[in-house]
């Protein structure tokens, strides 16, 4: 176990992640797991939300976070939909749907200094590309 | 062929309905009918991205879906109504007593005023009153979030305590 003085500092989130039931908490435990990073995300669920709810949620966690980047599970998902409105009001807000655990895992390594759309964009490359088939 | 659903549920467009009740049902055409949306061409667009290519998504207010409603059950593909409340599927009902025999309750969430009823059902007294209502004019109402659910019907789900 590492010492309190070795601890590394607290990554400010960057992204939030929104989606269906724990599918955002599970991603998010899992990129810790993997890298460590976890805290550099925020977790939503929108179960037992309305629509009106899961937007005002998300807003809280883009506002009390800072992050600009916005993840969701499926394109017609209700976290998506809300996202979408959510643009209206945040036209600097970046939104990338169908995202995966290779998404988010490029999107924590990706560079500070790199905007958040390029980083966005990249990492929904990496998820991409990784899907795959064996037959 | 007749609407295979007419659902209440305020996330209108979602998971549930594209995936979740779209795939088994084979689903080709969504109508919603939503007084707002019908006047938003920004709102259209939005929910028309979120559907796969192979389903439509009409748009209606409840004034003008009457006469609608008659030509999408004709159609011969299989088709879902759509509407976010408890009031404008009543106004629908009213609009339209012999079309719609069937009715479920997908999603009410959580406000205040609201009672629990189910995990996905929460409901004011008036619209505990307005599905009653619905009911009275021979409609059969149900609530069911998913296709693999247990259809509850309306009394018991409106004798269900906070924690069904």
């Amino acid at each position: 176990m590492e010492s309190a003085t070795n601890e590394p500092a607290m990554t400010k989130p960057r992204a939030v992640i929104a989606g269906h039931a724990s599918f955002a908490a599970g991603l998010v435990s899992a990129v810790q797991q993997i890298a460590g990073k976890g805290d550099g995300f925020v977790s939503i669920s929108n179960a037992g939300l309305s629509g009106a709810d899961i937007e005002v949620t998300i807003l809280q966690a883009l506002d009390a976070s800072s992050a600009n980047v916005l993840f969701t599970d499926l394109p017609a998902g209700s976290c998506t939909m809300s996202a979408r409105r959510l643009q209206r009001s945040r036209p600097g807000l970046v939104v990338v749907t169908g995202v995966n655990l290779a998404t988010v895992l490029e999107f924590a390594f990706r560079p500070l200094e790199e905007s958040d759309a390029d980083a966005a964009k990249a990492a929904a490359e990496k998820g991409r590309a990784t899907l795959m088939v064996f037959p | 062929m007749p609407i295979a659903l007419y659902r209440i549920d305020d996330r209108l467009i979602h998971g549930q309905v594209v995936v979740g009740w779209g795939q088994p049902l084979e689903l080709r055409f969504i109508v919603l009918v939503d007084d707002d949306v019908a006047s938003s061409e920004w709102e259209q667009e939005l929910y028309r991205m979120g559907v796969p290519p192979e389903m439509e998504v009409h748009f209606s207010d409840v004034a003008s879906a009457g006469g609608a409603l008659a030509a999408y059950s004709a159609d011969p593909r299989v088709g879902l109504v759509l509407v976010g409340d408890i009031g404008t599927m009543q106004r629908l009902v009213a609009n339209n007593p012999t079309i719609i025999k069937t009715l479920n309750i997908g999603g009410v969430h959580h406000s205040p005023g609201r009672t629990p009823r189910l995990r996905y059902v929460f409901l004011t007294p008036a619209e505990e009153d307005g599905l009653r209502a619905i009911a009275a004019q021979g409609v059969e109402v149900t609530a069911q979030d998913v296709p693999g659910a247990r259809p509850v019907p309306l009394d018991e789900l409106l004798s269900n305590s906070a924690d069904a």
